[in-house]
């Protein structure tokens, strides 16, 4: 008798513990797979899809398998919040990836943060983002770093002192790099002749351009996103512009030099990575993605690669339940992760310490131009 | 000096396509007092027409005058076939309904159209293929550039408006389109069949807001889905600015709009530039509703 209620009691513990080993652990992702910035949404997803079948294949995470479950917020704010609501309540993630553009972070940020769910952003750059709260991380460099990145490599690589502003004002991320640069710019001794602003979604930048023109500067930082960027470079170059076009990450699309054409040639912007870099990592994970997607990753789908491996790696280190907060408090003590778009430690203010690189637009390419590194 | 002059040429091109789509608008008003809110997609349809139809032809690698000309009757066919199944569907079963009934299906069909488009072509942007390159080079007088194309489309444009005041004012169908204008009982009982003088308006109208599409694609190449809505509704505030109804007031409205919006954005402040064509329509219905041109009808009772 005693046996039989041994032997029954071992295999109902198996089998429960079996069905608990089988069930996924669930991971939100929030993108914007349709809208003016598809390419960003489309790009990240893949990386991390490409992330998580790799982790899958070799075995998943404490002995279960990751599970994504992707919404797209169709690039609008008010789609991001209710996509992570959906997510929190009805699906019970117990991890956020996302968003790419900071308006959209600092949407989903909040919610994150009240269901205390720990939120991984891949690219989003704004500084305003992690300060939401202690459940906000990202994994890449911020604004006020990449602003003097550009900055500095207008002052000292292309020696420019005079640079016009063209910024998106409806947009967070354009509205804080401008800042940022205009700031180091000026400290170097450099000189805003002019800051002309636009909408996102305009198509008609002429009046700014022709604004920005009787100023003549030796150029123009335009820290928008690769849709406006590829026109205002196309209308720049009808009105006779010759000053060189600079930007930041959100420039990192195929789309960029499909709308500018050739107007977008010998243009600068700062990115997280070079799909140039020759080190064995990089190249390993250009390879996997080509193969599975059949284009050479761009910026976006390298931190979507990224994001979902350091996520990982603190679900690694955290004890098997997998509580919110100690995944929380793993992600906070991240330190040396080798990514793909560099070595990154989780800093006190939750961010990511890394290099940036400089990029040149070149006959449809983008070339590695020069790293420059923090601090 | 060329910094204001360069403003102008870029007014009249932005006003040139303004007009093309508040003709449409003060045509279908004229003829129907109905403002017809699906027109901006019309617009909209155009410029995929002409995407398509470019992609179809294989004429992306053969940029040329008579590639432009061949996409941009396709896409003004397309659009009058689409403005005359709209009117058709939509708009003539509630002829005889209040005009709120007709202005609320507008509405409608506008938002079917608008997400249609994201649903059948994606939401994202596309480009317009460059069909056409002339090897001329800009103009520039020091500082002032004017690119072949603007010129290019500010004469079609004139053309296309041209053709159809004579169209209007010369022909028996231009006739009979003023006096279903006037009065519809009275035009059928003249013996004018109003049912084929409405659809005629409505194609006409459509046809014009497609060139408008082709050439918006052509000069900006991105297009997508939802690029309808804002030109649509300055091109209707345009229109209203000239007098509803009137054509060569839709046309004067259009410029004055285009001019009015790039030296507000050019010498003053960015940000306001959409504002600016809604301020202009709250003021415009407060002090002179009939607009610049327009002639305020009594009703008789």
């Amino acid at each position: 008798m005693r046996n039989l209620f041994l032997k029954s009691a071992a295999l109902m513990t198996l089998a429960s513990a079996s069905a608990f080993a089988a069930e996924p652990i669930k991971i939100g992702e929030v993108g914007s797979m349709t809208g003016s910035e598809a390419t960003f949404g489309i790009s990240t997803h893949q990386g991390i899809e490409l992330a998580i079948k790799e982790v899958n294949s070799a075995g998943g995470v404490h002995g279960r398998q990751l599970q994504v479950i992707s919404l797209d917020d169709q690039g609008k704010p008010e789609e991001a919040a209710t996509a992570v609501t959906r997510l929190i309540s009805q699906d019970k993630v117990i991890a956020l990836l996302g968003e790419v553009a900071s308006s959209r972070s600092l949407a989903m940020g909040p919610i994150a943060q009240k269901n205390k769910i720990p939120m991984v952003t891949p690219s989003s750059t704004n500084p305003k983002v992690t300060e939401i709260g202690d459940y906000v991380f990202r994994v890449c460099f911020i604004d006020p770093f990449q602003g003097q990145v550009m900055a500095q490599f207008a002052l000292d690589n292309l020696k420019y002192k005079k640079v016009a502003i063209l910024r998106d004002v409806k947009n967070d991320y354009s509205v804080g790099l401008a800042n940022f640069f205009t700031e180091r710019f000026k400290q170097g001794g450099g000189e805003i002749v002019i800051d002309q602003s636009y909408s996102a979604g305009d198509i008609d930048f002429k009046a700014q351009l022709t604004a920005i023109r009787q100023k003549k500067p030796e150029a123009i930082f335009v820290p928008g996103y690769y849709t406006e960027v590829g026109l205002i470079a196309r209308q720049a170059k009808n009105l006779g512009i010759k000053a060189t076009l600079m930007g930041g990450d959100g420039w990192d699309s195929p789309k960029l030099t499909e709308i500018g054409g050739g107007a977008m040639d010998n243009a600068y912007f700062s990115n997280h990575y070079s799909s140039e870099d020759t080190s064995p990592q990089v190249q390993q994970f250009i390879e996997k993605y080509k193969k599975a997607y059949g284009s050479v990753p761009d910026g976006l789908a390298a931190m979507g690669y990224d994001a979902a491996m350091v996520l990982i790696d603190a679900m690694k280190r955290s004890p098997a339940a997998l509580k919110t907060s100690d995944i929380r408090a793993q992600l906070a003590g991240t330190k040396d992760f080798q990514g793909v778009t560099g070595k990154i430690t989780i800093d006190d203010k939750r961010n990511a310490v890394k290099s940036a690189v400089v990029l040149k637009v070149s006959k449809g390419t983008f070339k590695y131009e020069t790293t420059i590194k923090p601090g | 000096m060329e910094e204001f002059i360069q403003h102008v040429i870029n007014g009249l091109s932005l006003g040139s396509i303004y007009g093309l789509i508040a003709l449409g608008y003060t045509m279908v008003f004229g003829i129907l007092q109905l403002i017809n809110f699906a027109h901006g997609e019309i617009y909209m349809l155009g410029a995929f027409i002409g995407m398509y139809s470019t992609m179809f032809l294989g004429l992306e690698d053969k940029p040329s005058i008579m590639s432009l000309l061949s996409v941009l009757f396709i896409s003004m066919a397309g659009c009058a076939l689409v403005g005359f199944t709209i009117e058709r569907l939509a708009y003539r079963p509630l002829r005889r309904s209040p005009r709120i009934n007709l202005l609320i299906t507008a509405v409608g069909v506008s938002l079917f159209l608008q997400f249609s488009g994201q649903i059948l072509f994606g939401s994202d942007p596309k480009f317009f293929p460059q069909i056409y390159q002339l090897d001329i080079e800009d103009f520039t007088f020091g500082e002032l550039v004017i690119e072949p194309l603007q010129i290019i489309v500010l004469i079609l444009s004139i053309a296309l408006m041209i053709i159809l005041q004579t169209v209007i004012f010369k022909t028996r169908l231009g006739r009979a389109m003023r006096a279903v204008s006037f009065n519809h009982d009275l035009a059928s009982l003249m013996g004018i069949p109003t049912n084929r003088i409405i659809s005629a308006t409505f194609m006409i109208g459509s046809a014009l807001a497609g060139a408008a599409g082709v050439l918006v694609g052509l000069t900006y190449p991105k297009i997508e889905p939802l690029m309808g809505t804002l030109p649509g509704l300055k091109a209707f505030v345009a229109a209203v600015l000239g007098g509803i109804g009137n054509v060569t007031g839709a046309v004067l409205g259009a410029f004055t709009l285009g001019l009015a919006e790039e030296f507000l954005v050019g010498y003053w402040i960015p940000n306001y530039r959409d504002a600016l064509a809604f301020s202009i329509l709250i003021l415009i219905l407060l002090f002179k509703p009939s607009g610049l041109l327009g002639v305020n009808r009594a009703e008789k009772v």
